[in-house]
């Protein structure tokens, strides 16, 4: 009995061997277009981009250049320039996205309690997504000019911003910024976090109900606690996105009256001032930021790549 | 005591109801204000630019809600500019193409990641995933340089293949999720009866993987229809143009007397396929934004 089990082992194990190499032959020819793409035009130009961060190409002779070390770094962290861009995304973020989660969660939760038309709804909820940043910019930009816009006038209908020239005051600006940012991604929070409330049991609801908890301890203990995995996701793949913003203010105010992020200046820097090497050197400063949050974000959702990852 | 237990036994019954219909009318009212909400702060927008691209003259220095002389002037106008057709022209080249191509590979990369047994299976997911985090302004430099020796700056080629390794990984990651829902018995099945590993893909994987495979489709679609900063830095005529840096030019070209009437008219122009898509394919599209995103 136990040799036929052993026999039978071990010839399942040959099978499987042979099988193994063959899948792994397939597996690697299946994978490489993918993985010789991604890797000529992101790794390569990430490791380029680093180079050129340590050379300084002359404005004036084309094609003539000389390495300088960490010159070009000394400049950005010596620069007001750089900080300023710093904080505006830093602000950009923290602001835009708390405020889409806010909003994202109470679409959400609108939209669950919704039975019917939760489709028309996700469909409406989609329309600022499919919006192109672009269009949305020029879309917020119509809304505050001075004369043509309805935004101004509603606020000094309010008695607030009486005066205010929006995009051409700084914290204004970034105040319309973020409003149109806020405007085409809380949506896209809204859905990740729908989807997220539809996958927690309704009998946990039930159970607390006959115990006597009241609407708001039910949010509290049962639904945020919940919904944890899917807000984490969404808050920071909004975070890596925001920290990336470079469409709107192009747009917007062209990065003028305190809007401008590091992005924004980075391109400046390498279209049109022509500084190849300090221009390279504020985007792999920009790259280091945002690796650094996605590195979070791949430990954050590391559960789901391994189990997509498992066989079965 | 006995009493005052007996009221309270008496008491809770009744509190209990007043306030059962107190709930009964505040959730609904709480959410219809909410879906209102909804409807206005989504649609209104773009109802706005709608209503400012029918405006000409001297309607566009004031605040209406509806064009006071409504007219298409506008629309007639940015079909009449070159720029914006041949943007037109070009966005819908480079959509198709890269799409298509995100599709194919990114299939063959998705089955092997989603059916195939190998090693460090975790680590080239994780590589994959990580590129589509990547700033586009950390490759910009390097790729217009290189773009610059290889005669592919200002050309569409050169627009996609980063194209291309930015849609890859969201369409690897959405086609492995799909994949791996399609139960395994059925290749099996094929396998055994003969097919090989390219016939069972082929003939059963893709037939049941369309619905993944227009998600994924579209999300990259979308991605590149939308994508600006790599098209700013490395085109400078309209040969290569796409509609995003199409109309920003718009913007940027009259610096003291904006067109904002044409500008308008050409961004609904370039939004409303993609409104229409969202309408046509809303579930598709909202499966691939949550795929994986909610397994935790």
């Amino acid at each position: 009995m136990e040799a036929a089990t052993a026999r039978l082992g071990r010839r399942g194990r040959r099978k499987k061997k042979s099988y193994g190499s063959e899948e792994r032959r397939l597996a690697t020819l299946l994978l490489s277009p993918a993985m010789v793409v991604i890797a000529l035009v992101a790794a390569y130009p990430i490791g380029y981009a680093i180079w050129l961060s340590l050379t300084e190409y002359s404005v004036r002779v084309p094609g003539k250049w000389r390495f300088v070390g960490f010159d070009n770094y000394t400049e950005a962290f010596s620069s007001t320039e750089f900080w300023e861009a710093v904080k505006n995304t830093f602000l950009f973020t923290g602001i835009s996205v708390t405020l889409e989660l806010v909003i994202g969660l109470g679409m959400a939760l609108a939209m669950h309690e919704a039975f019917r038309g939760r489709g028309l709804l996700r469909t409406v909820v989609l329309v600022p997504w499919a919006v192109l940043t672009i269009v949305s910019a020029i879309t917020w930009r119509t809304l505050f000019e001075p004369q043509l816009g309805l935004a101004p006038q509603i606020f000094e209908a309010l008695g607030i911003a009486e005066g205010v020239v929006w995009l051409g005051q700084e914290g204004y600006a970034m105040a319309v910024m973020i409003l149109a940012d806020v405007w085409k991604t809380a949506p896209f929070m809204a859905l990740l976090l729908l989807a997220g409330l539809q996958v927690i049991p309704g009998d946990v609801y039930d159970a607390a109900k006959v115990d006597g908890a009241t609407a708001w301890q039910r949010f509290r203990s049962i639904t945020i606690p919940l919904l944890m995995p899917a807000i984490l996701v969404a808050l920071i793949f909004r975070t890596l996105d925001a920290l990336r913003i470079f469409d709107l203010p192009y747009v917007l105010t062209g990065g003028s009256n305190g809007t401008t992020t590091l992005s924004l200046i980075a391109h400046q820097e390498l279209t049109a001032n022509r500084l190849i090497g300090y221009g390279s050197a504020l985007s792999v400063l920009t790259f280091v930021i945002v690796m650094a949050v996605s590195f979070i974000y791949i430990r954050t959702v590391g559960g789901n790549i391994r189990s997509l990852a498992e066989e079965g | 005591m006995e009493a005052h237990a007996a009221d309270r036994v008496a008491a809770e019954p009744r509190v209990a109801e007043r306030r059962a219909p107190q709930r009964k009318w505040v959730r609904p009212l709480l959410m219809w204000i909410a879906v209102v909400f909804i409807f206005v702060f989504c649609l209104f927008p773009f109802y706005w630019l709608i209503n400012v691209s029918l405006k000409t003259g001297s309607d566009l220095s004031s605040s209406d809600l509806f064009p006071p002389s409504p007219t298409l002037d506008n629309y007639s106008s940015i079909f009449k500019n070159d720029n914006f057709t041949s943007a037109l022209k070009n966005s819908v080249i480079i959509t198709t193409v890269t799409t298509v191509l995100a599709l194919i590979v990114g299939s063959f990369a998705a089955y092997a990641l989603a059916r195939l047994r190998f090693k460090r299976k975790f680590w080239i997911l994780a590589a994959i995933l990580s590129i589509s985090t990547f700033p586009a302004i950390a490759i910009a430099a390097p790729i217009f340089q290189l773009w610059n020796d290889f005669g592919l700056y200002d050309t569409r080629i050169g627009l996609i293949i980063p194209y291309l390794t930015f849609a890859l990984p969201l369409a690897i990651y959405i086609l492995t999720s799909f994949f791996k829902e399609i139960p395994k018995e059925l290749e099996e099945a094929a396998l055994v009866d003969g097919a090989t590993y390219f016939q069972a893909f082929r003939k059963v994987v893709l037939p049941l993987a369309a619905p993944g495979l227009v998600t994924a489709g579209l999300l990259t679609a979308f991605f590149v229809w939308n994508e600006f900063l790599l098209a700013v830095t490395l085109t400078s005529s309209p040969d290569a143009y796409t509609v995003p840096v199409s109309v920003a030019n718009f913007t940027g070209s009259q610096k003291f007397e904006v067109p904002l009437g044409t500008i308008s008219a050409a961004s609904v122009v370039i939004t409303i396929p993609l409104v229409l898509a969202v309408i046509l394919f809303q579930k598709r599209i909202v499966a691939g934004m949550t795929a994986g995103a909610v397994k935790g």
